[in-house]
């Protein structure tokens, strides 16, 4: 049996931490280091951190920030949000995160990807999208935090992305964000046949059964936020995570 | 002191994080004089064994580094690619290595993989087979980060410490005499990694 790795992935807003319903309702969760190091001591398999807002606002890198949250996580660590250039992603993993997300910059500059896997290897390099389903049930990949459609489709972005130089891609459903509702197995099924890069499902998981969904769906690994940073749906934040989860 | 490798290639900050975390002493560095200074040495890396291996040759450091593994006999420890490149050759741009121990890196068998994507990108459930004293006190079930597309095959198995599985046994680390390798990430592994670098520190 293969351990499966299960990611919380927490969102940074000016130097605190939000939680989004379907990327909008930001409620605010607690601090980020703090929270990191409850992350730390539960022993998570991954985190992923992105300052969810960054690109939408054209906001810079808080370097200062990810480097103090670096230094109290003792597992493999990526971050996005921001990241432009070869320099920001050289100074994001000198800061001790090993993987850079990226999403919206590779709408405009494709190529950075490859300049940042050439350099540090695909495993370093995760393509993130987010995806919404239009009236007519067709799926659309979004940009900068889904305000803006690119026009690509799930997979043909995800074959792109592999094709680039991302050796993960994370597939988010916008539609599912926050709602405890479950993964869009249908579209995690989708674009994982379609890929030979490691796939990481996001949006929608609120329980293990969930999680395991995910997996049987085709994913390598399973993301989510509200499920282990709330204590149930509607309810207070309690900071929790599986002991393992093996399929 | 343990001066870790600075060649121009990994994880150097999450390291140095985490022997400070363990109270140990420990520096970054490219400098021949600090390392000649240093009483332990870490080799980093990731990324491309090609690359890897043209950038640690044009650091000029391969010298210093064998002079104070062979004939000064300071422990050294290569995590990932930092200890693939200890082996003769890799598969990964099919050029040598430094050669410290007698085996070769090899690319996953992806016809013994079945389902299973390569890299091998996961927490792994180690077996150790000798009495390497990394091993020492570590805490129950332990499970290391694994991120990688090659791994290291020994010619015999003397050397070999500890195996994991990816559809398949490997190598996930080797020891002989003062040289230890891990294919795993210790600094990445929670209390299970903070134990092997801690008794690295205490050697």
């Amino acid at each position: 049996m293969v351990r499966k790795r299960i990611i919380p992935v927490l969102l940074l807003n000016e130097g605190g931490l939000y939680k989004t319903v379907e990327f909008k309702k930001a409620s605010y969760v607690g601090d980020p280091i703090n929270t990191v190091k409850i992350f730390n001591e539960k022993e998570v398999d991954e985190l992923v951190i992105l300052d969810f807002q960054a690109s939408k606002q054209g906001r810079g890198i808080d370097f200062a920030k990810i480097t103090e949250i670096a230094g109290e996580a003792f597992m493999p660590m990526a971050y996005g949000g921001g990241i432009k250039t070869f320099e920001d992603a050289k100074k994001v993993i000198d800061a001790g995160f090993e993987k850079v997300v990226l999403n919206s910059i590779l709408f405009s500059e494709p190529l950075l990807a490859r300049k940042i896997a050439d350099v540090y290897g695909e495993q370093s390099v995760i393509g993130a999208m987010d995806v919404k389903k239009n009236l007519f049930g067709k799926y659309g990949v979004y940009s900068h935090s889904g305000t803006v459609k690119t026009g690509e489709t799930p997979v043909e972005w995800a074959k792109k992305l592999a094709e680039l130089g991302a050796g993960e891609i994370v597939v988010n459903s916008i539609d599912k964000d926050g709602t405890w509702s479950g993964y869009d197995e249908g579209l995690i099924r989708q674009v994982s046949s379609a890929v030979g890069v490691p796939v990481i499902a996001c949006g929608g998981a609120g329980s293990l059964e969930d999680l395991k969904k995910g997996i049987q769906a085709g994913a390598s690994a399973v993301a989510a936020g509200s499920l282990f940073i709330y204590q149930k749906k509607g309810m207070g934040v309690l900071i929790s995570f599986p002991s393992t989860l093996r399929v | 002191m343990i001066a870790i490798i600075n060649y121009g290639l990994g994880n150097l900050t999450s390291i140095l994080n985490m022997f400070r975390r363990i109270g140990a002493d420990a520096v970054i560095t490219s400098d021949p004089a600090e390392i000649a200074a240093a009483d332990k040495l870490l080799l980093p890396g990731v990324g491309h064994f090609k690359t890897g291996m043209e950038t640690l040759r044009s650091s000029g450091l391969v010298d210093v580094l064998e002079k104070e593994v062979f004939e000064k006999k300071k422990p050294i420890l290569g995590i990932c690619l930092g200890a693939q490149l200890m082996t003769k050759h890799s598969e990964e741009g099919d050029v040598a290595g430094l050669g410290w121990v007698d085996a070769r890196t090899r690319k996953f068998d992806a016809s013994r993989l079945s389902e299973l994507k390569i890299p091998h990108m996961a927490w792994s459930d180690v077996s150790f087979v000798d009495s390497n004293p990394l091993w020492t006190d570590l805490p129950a079930d332990p499970r290391f980060y694994h991120v990688h597309s090659y791994h290291f095959d020994f010619e015999d198995s003397a050397d070999v410490s500890a195996t994991a599985r990816y559809g398949y046994d490997f190598v996930t680390a080797f020891h002989r005499g003062n040289i230890y390798g891990t294919q795993f990430h210790p600094e990445k592994s929670h209390k299970f990694g903070m134990k092997v670098l801690e008794n690295f520190a205490k050697l």
